[in-house]
């Protein structure tokens, strides 16, 4: 059912064409605000904005390779419950997914929301970005990334963008299309749902091909990732074969918990980390202290690990923003990008890509896993 | 005569094991004294940060059990028992513990001699096994 159209980009500025596209999605009541990666006017930050005036699009950056958040748990908040407005939201692939697990775990909902997905070739870490940025034009280095397919010279993105095989969206109304097209002159735009195809026919948008260098295009670009991801979890597998060594990785951990504030898909509102339980009295740290002769602190951090492993493992879609907030820059993604996959895999279950597979621990089957139990 | 005698932790659900456990204590059915039993309502209650934590802190082993298939107290709390187990083995398994160190069992609440018998041959497997050293090898 996909329909395929066209943007069509003027002086090889591909960002100011989205931002026109969103200011046609406002100006002709489609939507009544668009959700995306803005740059405050003065304030110099990108940050995600819900924009409901055409003329503040100007200050859109769609396509900018900063990823100071991940957006999905920002939507979210947007789309649980009654909004009054339909909101057309610009996300990233891993975005959308995080997105769609949030909508399983019943957080979120596609009550009056567009999702466009848009076509990522990657990000910059929040430290490498704030470097690139001085002195420069966000909009500027948006265009420049995305003309340049995301290898620009003189910076890297980020490992977990590096390892992921997923660029394109999937399960999105739109999607907005940049592998594989000659974005410095035309921007793809295919319906994947009614609501997007009736996106396009109210808009007016005249019919495009997709043609086969895009489809070659993506398949080139998830294998060049697949492979850095398979060497980057034998890396990560040898450094944490057993718990000692895994201890040794978390060495640097200081149980300041940036990186489950900053997991789009670790949803619960008050984590069991921050209650009481954890608020042990000074004679328990005294005890333990005694018992083995001497005791880490702060405590309960491989077991911080461990636990948010075991909570949020198969719904983890390798965004990377544990590691980006990490202030002591533990390899957090690469740690549960390589659990993931194990836990995923154990459940033959891929997250974020079909909004009606149910998340592993909801569901059983009662013939399952019987080598699980011993015989009785 | 090995001299270790290992220190294992059960989760048992209120209905079924826990009762199978009164039963072999009134029954008077030899059994090891090394296992601390934790009552449950349900298999499904046991979050897999109850089975970290007890293995962090120098378990040897842990043991589920509750409920057979199709006999459970919730109707299918046991099935999202063993879903969550088999989680748990695959991210333990990821940092080289040994997976015969988690179990999950179904004992009725008849099943005296079974839990007596499964407690007995799981001591003498964990003795084999030899200590869990994490306590004593990592900063928890």
């Amino acid at each position: 059912m996909a329909s395929i159209t066209s943007i069509n980009v003027a002086d090889g500025d591909p960002v100011k064409a989205l931002q026109g596209f969103m200011a046609s999605l406002l100006e002709e009541d489609v939507v009544d605000a668009v959700f995306t990666l803005w740059e405050r006017p003065g304030a110099g930050e990108i940050m995600p904005a819900l924009i409901t005036d055409p003329k503040m699009t100007e200050q859109a950056v769609p396509l900018s390779p900063a990823y100071p958040l991940n957006g999905a748990r920002l939507l979210a908040r947007l789309t649980h419950g009654e909004s009054r407005g339909r909101v057309a939201a610009f996300l990233r692939p891993c975005e959308l997914r995080a997105f769609v697990e949030l909508i399983k775990l019943n957080q979120a909902g596609t009550q009056d929301l567009i999702m466009v997905g848009v076509d990522c070739f990657g990000a910059y870490d929040n430290r490498t970005y704030r470097e690139l940025a001085k002195g420069n034009d966000h909009k500027d280095l948006a265009n420049e990334f995305v003309l340049a397919g995301g290898k620009v010279s003189g910076a890297e993105v980020a490992r977990a963008c590096k390892a992921c095989e997923y660029p394109v969206a999937g399960s999105a109304d739109l999607a907005v299309g940049l592998v594989g097209v000659d974005v410095g002159s035309t921007i793809l735009l295919a319906a994947q749902s009614a609501a997007g195809e009736s996106v396009i026919n109210r808009l007016g948008l005249q019919d495009a091909s997709g043609g086969p260098e895009r489809e070659q295009a993506v398949e080139a670009l998830v294998k060049e990732r697949e492979a850095y991801r398979d060497a980057m979890f034998e890396e990560t597998a040898a450094a944490t074969a057993d718990l000692k060594n895994l201890s040794a990785y978390l060495a640097g951990c200081v149980n300041c918990y940036n990186c489950r504030v900053a997991c789009p898909v670790c949803y619960c509102k008050e984590c069991v980390f921050v209650t009481d339980v954890f608020d042990h009295k000074p004679w328990q740290y005294m005890g333990w202290a005694h018992k083995d002769g001497s005791l880490r602190m702060p405590t309960d951090t491989i077991f911080f690990h461990l636990t948010r492993m075991a909570h949020m493992s198969t719904a983890c879609v390798g965004c990377g923003q544990c590691s980006n907030a990490c202030p002591n820059d533990i390899p957090v993604m690469e740690l549960f990008r390589l659990v993931s996959q194990r836990t995923q895999g154990a459940f033959d279950y891929e997250p974020g890509l079909d909004m009606n597979e149910p998340p592993p621990l909801n569901v059983f089957k009662e013939d399952e896993f019987t080598e699980l139990t011993c015989a009785t | 005569m090995s001299t270790f005698e290992p220190s294992i932790v059960a989760f048992v659900c209120n209905w079924c094991t826990y009762t199978a456990a009164d039963l072999a204590g009134t029954a008077r059915m030899v059994q090891y004294p090394n296992v601390r039993l934790i009552r449950m309502m349900c298999t499904g209650m046991v979050d897999p940060k109850y089975v970290i934590k007890a293995l962090l802190s120098g378990a040897d082993a842990v043991l589920i059990s509750g409920c057979h298939p199709g006999d459970c107290h919730y109707i299918n709390g046991n099935y999202k028992a063993r879903r969550r187990v088999k989680l748990l083995k695959e991210i333990l398994a990821r940092f080289g513990m040994d997976e015969r160190r988690l179990k999950l069992t179904w004992i009725g609440a008849s099943e005296g001699n079974e839990f007596a018998e499964t407690i007995n041959e799981l001591v003498e497997e964990i003795r084999e096994l030899g200590p869990n050293e994490i306590r004593r090898s990592i900063a928890v």
